[in-house]
């Protein structure tokens, strides 16, 4: 380049009768020019370019073959921009600093699986999001195979997932990498996080990273919210179902100054229709309300390299359910009728803070904190079920390189607390824990067929002890379009028993720790393992793309909470003695045979497997075989952005084993497995243009339905009363409409 | 007298470090057509010592570097990348070396270059 500087320095004539483009480069900070001395201004595909001064300005010839310009520097997106003219432009450049493990701020297409990251982590973008409209976080998992979503009981209402074959409470569930769905919301959390407010989600299957805690046992699955800066300026959902449901999402964001956006995300949802087509006198689905508000604000420096999260949150929920004629004011505490309410209110409040260097933008930092106050209360029958927990999170992350860009480390300290005041039937199980750790991570990247993540972190914990917390995770290509995965992974936590098994309360079965002095409820805290492999190859099948995976993940526990339903009238909770384990092999298969039509299928083979007092049994409600189908299409689109998008699944689940003896399971009309059960759900979509589009699906179109979901429905007082044998859906085929109205 | 020499040339010998920068940024231009042109030129410039981070960008063939001042220079590291076959604004690789990267990345052959821009990689 100098040397044609040098040229043009030669031919001074030359140059004076060449046209010129001239110009100034700044750095893009909210409209607020900032010049940038030292950036690249040159035309593309030719050797003709020149530098900004220290005030940003530059100035390079001009011939009209010349169409476009780059713009490049550093630590900036580089940009070219078309210049058919010999004028001066003003450019802004965008710098490329943003910090991951703060903010996730890139938008997937639909889902997807990277080639390249050491860990198995699946991408849901908010348009794989959209094509089950249905309607919070537990929901939107309908067309992922790697998570299972099951009915917990036959009341509440309540969708329970399931990864690797084992519950909710083994996942680490984490809004904006914030652990957010435990303790006390570990049962309902999920439906507490409105489908509209989630941006994207991703799922990490196996031990995930150290700089997130120790809780994660089988995975990870993180939702990034809505940003102000980049959701639309107004959006609303309506939607109505024949089920009697119905719900309403606004969202509201605006910019008020140059470095603050605001957004204000409202959400309602409510069922007021009763419905028991079953004729067992007990409401099919739950009455239930929700208010949920919150309110995020976003700051942005780029100059500086600052940028922050801060979100206040308030949510009402009320579940009403039971006996047809149930009303509480007459009928609770006697057994005139048997009802439920469960009713829960929860503050949030958060933040987040990160840095990047301007100058050196692998060093960036990161600060989170957290606190909300959850309290529920509930009764089930004659059992009060009432907790209240107060909880604490703050983590520090720092992320720098060792000598160069392949070599990686993101190191931090964290703490937690929790406070639980619980009362169970009438017993008072009040306890605080809390913790504080520190993590280191180095991650080493070839910048080819090899990268691996080795974390370690060690907590002090007031009930788990002094304890470490390895991870692994490593991803080797061995040829073209492949990934070879492995990780390993050690999990710790303190089971919440009660809140985690709350369908235990609508049952007529009687309680029991069988504890050994533990730290929490009198048991130990639970200790897993869990390895994974995982092979996954892209191919061209008649010029079309796609690819095939598999997965085997093994947990392992080391100490485990058991939950042990085989005695029909109890309920026992002790410490694992034998082993426990869960294995699952996954193979996922996704095709585009045509443009614009993909196609996913899983054959999942589960073998969970659990020592109890009577001996080592299958876990009960865990099908050993399933199998998904997705396939989705849509239209081409239209000047106006205009479309048609079809989609439908196809779930089957085996059979899945009843907890109890033969003998005793014959005397309640079921047999020792369940009947398999296939559901098809599907969904059409008709976007007008970007700013309109209207929905309406079906859910269980096949009309499936387990008969008499609820044991001892005649006698609810009785002693074999139970909600908890539920293995399909309760609830025949449902249909829904709604819209979505959005102005950018 | 000696102590004297060995403390001032200590600290001009710290002064001068101090005026080198350890996080030097600079783009150079390296020529390239693709993907795996990217790659490897990255991969050249980290191996590098003393190089940070390498970025290339396939449309401009602007590579952006941050290096370190102390333990590298420009020539050194455009050095390694036309040993990896690439030339540099200043540097051109050696016919041997260009002569082995694979068929599709030969930037010099205006035939790859056009299968290039129709979209082939």
């Amino acid at each position: 380049m100098k040397n044609y500087i040098f040229i043009a320095f030669l031919f001074p004539l030359s140059v004076f009768s060449q046209e010129k483009v001239t110009g100034k480069i700044t750095d893009n900070i909210n409209n607020k020019e900032v010049s940038l001395a030292g950036a690249n201004v040159y035309w593309l595909n030719t050797q003709v370019g020149t530098v900004t001064d220290f005030d940003g300005n530059f100035e390079i010839a001009y011939k009209p073959e010349y169409k476009k310009m780059v713009i490049s520097f550093v630590g900036y997106k580089t940009d070219t921009i078309s210049v058919n003219s010999p004028k001066r432009i003003t450019h802004s450049l965008t710098s490329t600093a943003n910090l991951d493990e703060v903010t996730v701020t890139a938008r997937q297409k639909a889902t997807s699986r990277s080639f390249i990251q050491a860990t198995n982590v699946l991408n849901v973008s908010s348009e794989e999001l959209l094509k089950a409209a249905c309607c919070n976080l537990a929901e939107s998992f309908e067309t992922n195979p790697s998570i299972d979503v099951n009915f917990s009981d036959a009341i509440s209402g309540t969708r329970q997932i399931k990864m690797l074959g084992l519950t909710s409470p083994y996942i680490l569930i984490t809004t904006e990498n914030v652990p957010s769905i435990r303790g006390a919301s570990q049962a309902y959390g999920l439906s507490f996080i409105p489908g509209t407010w989630v941006e994207s989600i991703q799922i990490t299957k196996g031990a995930g990273s150290v700089t997130n805690g120790f809780e994660s046992i089988a995975g990870q699955i993180n939702a990034e919210l809505q940003k102000p800066t980049l959701d639309d300026k107004l959006f609303v959902n309506a939607y109505g179902a024949g089920n009697g449901r119905f719900e309403l999402n606004t969202h509201l964001n605006t910019k008020v100054t140059d470095r603050w956006s605001t957004g204000l995300y409202i959400h309602g949802n409510m069922r007021d229709t009763e419905f028991d087509k079953n004729d067992d006198s007990f409401l099919d689905a739950p009455l239930m309300q929700q208010v949920n508000v919150m309110n995020r604000w976003q700051y942005t420096d780029t100059e500086n390299g600052y940028v922050g999260f801060f979100n206040v949150r308030f949510l009402n929920d009320e579940k009403q359910t039971g006996q047809i004629g149930f009303d509480e004011k007459k009928d609770r505490g006697t057994t005139n009728a048997w009802g439920s309410e469960i009713n829960t209110q929860r503050f949030d409040l958060s933040g987040k803070f990160g840095f990047v260097n301007p100058d050196i933008p692998w060093r960036t930092g990161g600060l989170q904190l957290a606190y909300s106050h959850h309290n529920q209360e509930s009764f089930f029958g004659l059992n009060d079920y009432n907790i209240e927990h107060n909880s604490l999170y703050a983590n520090f992350l720092y992320n720098s390189i060792i000598s160069d860009s392949r070599h990686k480390i993101k190191t931090g300290v964290s703490a937690t607390y929790d406070g639980y005041e619980e009362l169970v039937l009438t017993e008072n199980f009040s306890r605080i824990e809390n913790s504080v750790g520190a993590f280191f991570e180095y991650n080493f990247d070839n910048l080819g067929d090899l990268n691996f993540t080795a974390g370690i972190r060690g907590d002090i914990h007031n009930r788990l002890g002094a304890f470490i917390t390895p991870r692994f995770h490593l991803r080797y290509t061995p040829w073209e379009k492949s990934a070879f995965r492995i990780s390993a992974g050690r999990g710790k936590r303190s089971a919440n028993i009660f809140t985690e098994n709350q369908q235990l309360f609508a049952t007529s079965r009687d309680l029991k720790i069988l504890g050994n002095g533990g730290e929490i409820y009198g048991l130990n805290p639970e200790i897993a393992w869990n390895y994974g492999a995982s092979y996954m190859q892209g191919f061209n099948l008649f010029g079309r793309r796609g690819d095939v995976t598999f997965d085997f993940y093994r947990t392992d526990f080391k100490n485990q909470i058991v939950v042990d339903w085989e005695n029909p009238s109890e309920i026992n909770f002790y410490n694992l003695d034998g082993e426990s384990f869960s294995n699952n092999y996954q193979l996922e298969f996704n095709y585009n045979p045509f443009t614009h039509f993909d196609v996913r299928l899983a054959y999942k083979y589960y073998d969970v497997e659990t020592t109890y007092l009577s001996g080592k049994k299958q876990n009960p409600l865990t099908p050993n075989h399933r199998f998904f189908a997705n396939a989705s299409f849509q239209t081409h689109q239209t000047q106006k952005g205009g479309n048609w998008k079809f989609d439908a699944t196809f779930n089957y689940l085996g059979e899945q084993r009843f907890s109890g003896s033969e003998n005793y399971l014959n005397t309640i009309g079921l047999s020792e497995f369940s009947p398999s059960v296939s559901t098809l759900n599907a969904q059409i979509t008709k976007v007008f243009s970007s700013n309109f589009e209207i929905y309406v699906g079906g859910e269980n179109i096949t009309n499936v339905k387990q008969p008499n979901p609820i044991v001892g429905s005649d006698t609810p007082f009785g002693t074999t009363f139970d909600t908890t044998y539920v293995y399909g859906p309760i609830f025949g085929s449902s249909y829904y409409a709604g819209l979505r109205y959005r102005i950018n | 007298m000696k102590k004297a020499i060995l403390i001032i040339s200590v600290l001009f010998i710290g002064a001068t470090g101090f005026a080198q920068n350890k996080n030097a940024k600079a783009t150079i231009e390296v020529d390239g057509v693709c993907g795996m042109c990217k790659d490897r030129i990255e991969k050249a410039s980290i191996q590098a010592k003393g190089v940070k981070s390498a970025i290339w960008n396939v449309e401009t063939h602007q590579l952006n570097l941050i290096y370190n001042e102390k333990k590298t220079d420009l020539a050194t590291i455009q050095q390694s990348i036309a040993d990896s076959g690439h030339d540099t604004q200043d540097i051109a690789a050696k016919d041997e070396v260009y002569n082995q990267i694979d068929p599709c990345c030969k930037y010099r052959d205006q035939q790859v270059i056009d299968d290039h821009k129709q979209g082939g990689h």
